[in-house]
């Protein structure tokens, strides 16, 4: 019974705030937001499903043309985890970076106009081990892949 | 005012690699300080990068990324002596641009 309040609670509070954003005119399509704007429902998401949605696609389609460089098989310390995603895919608009298991699954999402390659490296904080999505946007259509980064947590290694 | 952000860029072929590493705290919101109160969530939003007025890179940042982001990226054209421009604004309005001429 408990759960079912707060699911009804949390659905509810979600479509009045969305109803606040479009009406404040925040849910504009991307090249809007491309600009000096934040899109706060994508960062507020916490499932790969809604994050997708939020930036305006569908079910991403797993792509081995995503591939991760500079991110660690295990990261030792959780708060500075380097990650790296290269897109092979012809015509890639944008790339984002989830972390599964963090409160809010979108760490970053970037732009990438043509003639910058789709190539970008950040550094991340994650609360625990997870996966790592990296979504990429290519000619409308969204891909995915993931990679599991362990994260140890106040030790050396260990 | 922020802190200057440290931005290297080098030619590497036909294209420019810039390196840049900002100074931020990126507080998430979720932490609390010692007296249990919540510290404020504070952290870079928007960054955008131009080269020659032209936009090279523009992102949008949750407050997962790192304290003291770095970002690395490419793009094709830029010659030695050009400027890359960079620019951050964070959820309080707070806003930096720094500028680095490609080496």
């Amino acid at each position: 019974m408990n759960i079912k309040r707060r699911e009804a609670l949390k659905s509810g509070g979600g479509v009045t705030l969305l109803a606040l954003i479009a009406a404040a005119g925040w849910a504009a399509p991307r090249e809007a937001l491309a600009a000096d704007s934040w899109n706060k429902t994508a960062f507020d998401t916490k499932s790969m499903d809604e994050t997708t949605k939020a930036l305006g696609g569908t079910s991403p389609v797993p792509s081995k043309d995503i591939t991760f460089f500079q991110t660690p098989d295990i990261a030792e310390n959780g708060a500075v985890v380097p990650i790296g995603v290269t897109s092979a895919i012809p015509k890639t608009e944008s790339i984002a970076i989830l972390v599964e298991k963090n409160p809010n699954m979108l760490a970053a999402m970037f732009d990438i106009p043509a003639g910058t390659e789709p190539s970008i490296s950040t550094r991340v904080k994650m609360g625990q081990s997870s996966n790592v999505y990296a979504l990429v946007k290519a000619d409308g259509k969204y891909y995915v892949a993931s990679k599991e980064v362990k994260v140890t947590l106040g030790g050396c290694g260990g | 005012m922020a802190d200057p952000m440290r931005i290297r860029a080098n030619a590497v072929g036909d294209a420019t690699e810039v390196k840049v590493l900002m100074n931020h705290e990126m507080e998430t919101g979720l932490r609390k300080d010692a007296q249990g109160k919540v510290i404020p969530a504070w952290f870079i939003q928007n960054v955008t990068a131009t080269h020659n007025g032209k936009n090279v890179l523009s992102a949008q940042w949750g407050p997962a990324v790192s304290k003291n982001p770095f970002l690395s990226f490419k793009f094709k054209g830029g010659t030695k002596g050009e400027k890359v421009q960079i620019t951050w604004t964070d959820n309080k309005g707070d806003k930096r641009t720094d500028e680095a001429t490609i080496a």
